[in-house]
């Protein structure tokens, strides 16, 4: 059937098909819906894990056992499942495993824009990169073979534009591999030295089998292999992969001679030589690092790239143009300069409650990742640090260590439910354990909120929204030693700012749960939007400093958007004349 | 020829449908088919851009400055932040709402005023209609986007009935007779 498909779900519907049964993964930006999707067939066994280096060893011990088996992860994400990774391109697989990498050129929704292709040389792990959801449907079942014939874990390498953009795909059914049975083999995945130094030369060797078969997959359309070579005009040879391909497309169509690369890494050097060969300029465009680049230089091949193209950002059709020295439409922008429209925290959001309360004490913020990080702009500007997945309940630690009293009684962690399971708990451990006067606030409002409301072990669903195991904050703070565990209500402008203080005061470290369920959760009711009196407000601005979007002061009066009010009554507790209230 | 619709508003208006309901309806009607959106952190409340384009093959998944034969906009401000995208004899669909970004808010700017007829200063065909109270009328204020679609399909020669059977079967079944109505308000006398 033909279809328009998210590159994500085209991805997921490869994986049904070529017979995947286990996939784990923890959800990031662009990488969510291969799971989400993969989730929706009965035929597979689909779960959240808590972090994507468990997701990525609940995979492989799938694999291990006998089943096809997938993770799905954010480029960021990689970096915390590489321990497992590098190591099981050493063991090599029992059934296939695939893993899929998402990079977020431009940062759409993440906090660099690392370039994972890295990953494959760094792990020797062989990667595919898609340019539509046509080839992410057909790499997701290629990857398996490819898994199993070369015993490796593979790579699919998506991006933004390739994970969150629609384009025909024709389906089919779901084949059921081979049987795998499990076989102990201790030599080939007990990976302590001496079996470690024999598996190394067959990493080594896989790799240069690889090669050549990216080699004999290079030809033209035709035939339709991995890597396509499409000749046009000699004056300019293109190699190419992923959207950056589309873009080349787009610009020259038949006009230049493109290698198009589904494979990119390792690459078919002798393919590469050759096309090299028939054209008289050789360009590579590749988003990010000189990655394809630097190993046609080291081919001794002249060849340019980074020299004109940016290591920054996107790319698009009218960048690639203008760059090559070609004419781009013309266009006019509006003349004058337009207010700025930032993402901000959602009227009702239960976050804005504890962040007013944090910028009220004028706290030092040691930050983490979630929509909670929107914290750090205007007007709280509450928040002075964010690093990775984690990173607030360990630097806190380091940062009174460091201080001692003089940040104790006014520094803070916060972290949410879902990034507190992924990677602050041992943060957490490491307070209890190597004892600093710490505050850290998990800021639990049961979900994944900024990756589109996953569940996660706080919750007490599954991925299907089924009921499952529930890990209690409270419980697992005390477990762990700290005897300060305080729940508020961040709604509750005055209660959040007593325990705050007290636990800041507190000599021992403590852990403040401010618990209200994300105000997009369908479960969750909310109250007639608020009123302003007219006559009562003064125009003070006091509630301004919530920066709330339903909020707004016009004519020196306070204005509430009824659409956009969900009557939360965080401002009503600001206002000194009463001037904001319920419909009485 | 490729053909390139952009849809512009404020996070959380609904623009999603309206993509997938252009998408599902452009398929149908034999084209080459691709769609771009942007998921995550720009959702909150953000300025969000979808690409919607078709032809016979279409390549890249996004319209760049210069290239949009049209510009649907749930946002006043939002049409006006992506004039620069649009092709010279390209056409802007906006619905005149107003959403205060949070610089207008929090007071350190205000809202800019006459953008519509501004962007016609710049010879940019404007059509610009209250697609909210057309939306309320038709039973919920979150129909906008089937509203702006009525409106676009002024444009194209599909006939309405196409757009209609495509908005039946991209919708819930529940709220079809809501979006058949905003269809229709948002379309206006033929």
């Amino acid at each position: 059937m033909k279809e328009l498909l998210l590159g994500n779900k085209a991805l997921a519907r490869g994986l049904y098909e070529a017979g995947c049964s286990v996939v784990s993964s923890y959800p990031g930006t662009p990488s969510t819906e291969v799971t989400e999707e993969a989730a929706k067939f009965k035929e597979i066994y689909c779960e959240w894990a808590p972090n994507e280096k468990v997701a990525m060893e609940v995979a492989f011990g799938a694999s291990l056992a006998g089943k096809r088996s997938f993770c799905g992860m954010k480029h960021v994400g990689m970096n915390v499942a590489a321990d497992p990774m590098f190591t099981a391109a050493y063991t090599g697989v029992n059934a296939g495993l695939v893993i899929c990498v998402a990079d977020d050129p431009g940062m759409h929704s993440s906090q660099n824009e690392q370039d994972s292709r890295h990953y494959a040389a760094a792990a020797k792990l062989p990667m595919l990169e898609p340019s539509d959801s046509a080839e992410a449907y057909e790499f997701a079942k290629l990857a398996y073979e490819i898994s199993e014939t070369f015993d490796t874990p593979v790579i699919i390498k998506m991006c933004t534009r390739v994970a969150h953009s629609q384009s025909v795909v024709e389906t089919g059914e779901r084949v059921l591999p081979q049987e795998k049975p499990y076989l102990k083999n201790i030599a080939k995945y007990v990976m302590m030295p001496g079996n470690a130094i024999r598996r190394h030369p067959v990493v080594e060797e896989r790799m240069r089998k690889l090669a050549a078969f990216a080699d004999e997959q290079t030809g033209e359309v035709s035939v339709c292999p991995l890597n396509r070579v499409e000749m046009g005009g000699t004056e300019l040879g293109i190699i190419t992969s992923s959207t950056c391909y589309q873009y080349v497309k787009e610009v020259f169509d038949k006009k230049a001679s493109i290698l198009k690369l589904g494979m990119v890494y390792p690459l078919p050097e002798q393919a590469i030589r050759d096309f090299a060969s028939k054209v008289e300029r050789l360009i590579v465009v590749e988003e990010l690092d000189p990655f394809i680049e630097n190993q046609c230089r080291a081919m001794g091949l002249a060849v340019t790239g980074k020299d004109i193209f940016p290591l920054e950002g996107e790319f698009s059709q009218n960048l690639i143009a203008e760059k090559l020295g070609l004419p781009v439409p013309a266009h006019e922008s509006l003349k004058e300069a337009l207010p700025a429209r930032p993402p901000a925290m959602c009227s009702g959001c239960p976050h804005r409650g504890l962040f007013y309360t944090l910028a009220k004490n004028k706290c030092t913020v040691l930050g983490d990742i979630g929509c909670y990080t929107l914290g750090a702009v205007a007007p709280f500007s509450a928040m002075d640090m964010t690093l990775c997945m984690g990173a607030s309940v360990s630097g806190l630690h380091g940062f009174n260590k460091a201080l001692g009293k003089e940040s104790e009684g006014k520094t803070v962690a916060v972290i949410g439910d879902s990034t507190f399971m992924h990677s602050g708990m041992t943060g957490l451990a490491n307070i209890a354990y190597n004892q600093s006067n710490s505050t850290v606030i998990i800021l639990d409002n049961s979900i994944t909120g900024m990756t589109g409301h996953q569940q996660n072990p706080t919750t007490g669903y599954n991925i299907k929204g089924e009921p499952a195991g529930k890990i209690d904050l409270e419980s697992l703070c005390r477990a762990m030693g700290i005897e300060r565990v305080r729940v508020v209500d961040p709604y509750d402008l005055a209660e959040c700012d007593r325990v705050l203080k007290e636990e800041l005061a507190a000599e021992e470290p403590s852990v403040i749960i401010s618990r209200r369920p994300c105000v997009l959760l369908k479960y969750v009711k909310t109250n007639p939007p608020l009123r302003v009196n007219g006559e009562k407000c003064v125009g003070c601005k006091s509630c301004m400093r919530l920066g709330c979007p339903a909020l707004t002061v016009k004519n020196k009066r306070a204005v509430i958007d009824a659409t956009l009010c969900v009557g939360c009554g965080v401002c009503e507790q600001l206002c000194k004349f009463g001037a904001l209230g319920g419909i009485q | 020829m490729t053909k390139n619709i952009m849809i512009v508003g404020v996070g959380g208006q609904g623009s999603l449908l309206a993509s997938k309901l252009l998408g599902h309806l452009l398929l149908s009607e034999g084209y080459d088919v691709k769609v771009s959106e942007v998921h995550g952190m720009s959702q909150r409340g953000g300025s969000v851009v979808t690409y919607v384009r078709f032809g016979e093959k279409v390549y890249s998944p996004i319209i760049d400055q210069g290239e949009a034969d049209f510009i649907v906009s749930f946002e006043k401000l939002e049409a006006a932040r992506y004039v620069s995208y649009l092709k010279p004899d390209g056409r802007i669909v906006t619905n005149t709402q107003e959403i205060d970004p949070i610089p207008v808010t929090t007071g350190q700017t205000s809202y800019p005023e006459d953008l519509v007829d501004k962007m016609r200063e710049m010879g940019i065909r404007v059509d610009a209609m209250d697609c909210l109270s057309l939306a309320n009328e038709a039973g919920s204020s979150k129909a906008v986007n089937i509203v702006l679609m009525g409106r676009l399909s002024r444009y194209f020669d599909i006939p309405a009935d196409k757009w209609r059977q495509a908005i039946r079967e991209c919708v819930p079944a529940k709220f079809t007779e809501l979006n058949l109505k905003a269809f229709e308000l948002g379309r206006g006398e033929d």
